[in-house]
């Protein structure tokens, strides 16, 4: 059963969006700044993800810097051909993520590969097997991101 | 930088999440056989080199209200997009902001930044917001809602000898 966060859980939601001191004791650092003990942080944090409400907890990689290459690409597709190009997309084991989006160009996927050469091939498959134009979008340039979710 | 195998070894320990106990890194060492100093001082530097951006927890949006969110995409003059970009970025409702190429003449868009907020219309709002900041420099712009999710799995390092 889902428990609603109090004040104290949202305190610790907005904290740990920052980042974790790096050091021995990371949890009790952040309880000394929330007047919390090391071990109320810890079974807070262990019931804010079993809850589903932190879905991870962990470093945040630069995805470009594991190695691999990424690329969001778009697709027309008409809606009478819709799921069945979907399943042909999805069945790529280098599609991460798809999502239907409302606009003539309404299916959004990226594609991830080990090298950058990889990308282009991946593309030209789903043209072939599709008979539709996948539109690549490679990113040129990421910003800083200072997104926060306010709890 | 490249990371080196340790590295390597350590982004693969950490990718799915930190161990949530007391001494988490010398957890991670444990695991890798690998001193817990060793294992703090690697990850600080990855961090210096941007690898690591932060350690932190990435809430669901939906579980704290944030369940709408929109691609919003730009026509920014290129001379002006890379400055504009960093600061629609950092906006605290701004998840994601990429300067990405045009698909002329279907797509004019070159700047694209994922919004959230609690409806649609909260959506509208911040990309009214974003219009503020791009003034002039933004001709174009747009914003997709998505209706569907597809497929969603976590993108994972992948070890070369898969």
């Amino acid at each position: 059963m889902t428990t609603c966060p109090d004040e104290i859980d949202k305190s610790l939601i907005n904290r740990l969006q920052d980042d974790l001191p790096l050091e021995t004791r990371p949890f009790a650092a952040i309880g000394r700044e929330l007047g919390l003990s090391e071990e109320e942080v810890l079974q807070r944090v262990h019931r804010l993800k079993e809850d589903g409400i932190l879905t991870r907890f962990g470093p945040f990689f630069d995805a470009a810097a594991l190695g691999g290459a990424f690329c969001l690409c778009a697709m027309s597709v008409p809606a009478v051909q819709f799921d069945a190009v979907m399943t042909k997309v999805n069945a790529h084991p280098e599609v991460a993520h798809n999502y239907e989006r409302e606009h003539a160009l309404n299916m959004w996927f990226v594609l991830a590969t080990e090298s950058a050469g990889e990308i282009a091939s991946v593309a030209r498959r789903i043209e072939a097997e599709t008979g539709l134009e996948v539109l690549l979008f490679p990113k040129e340039r990421e910003f800083f991101i200072g997104f926060r979710v306010a709890a | 930088m490249k990371p080196d195998a340790i590295d390597r070894k350590i982004i693969e320990a950490t990718q799915s999440g930190l161990p949530l106990v007391a001494a988490p890194f010398a957890a991670v060492a444990a695991q890798l056989g690998l001193a817990e100093r060793e294992v703090i001082d690697r990850i600080e530097t990855l961090k210096r080199a941007g690898v690591i951006r932060r350690i932190a927890a990435a809430p669901n949006h939906y579980k704290l209200g944030m369940t709408a969110n929109g691609m919003s995409v730009w026509d920014v003059d290129d001379a002006q997009v890379d400055l504009l970009g960093e600061s629609i970025g950092a906006l605290p409702f701004v998840s994601h902001c990429y300067r990405r190429p045009r698909a002329l003449p279907d797509w004019p868009y070159n700047l694209f930044a994922m919004v959230h907020g609690q409806s649609r219309a909260e959506v509208h709002e911040k990309c009214v917001e974003i219009a503020g900041i791009l003034g002039k420099a933004c001709t174009r712009n747009d914003v997709l809602f998505s209706s569907r999710i597809l497929k969603k799995t976590g993108l994972r390092l992948r070890r070369k000898e898969d």
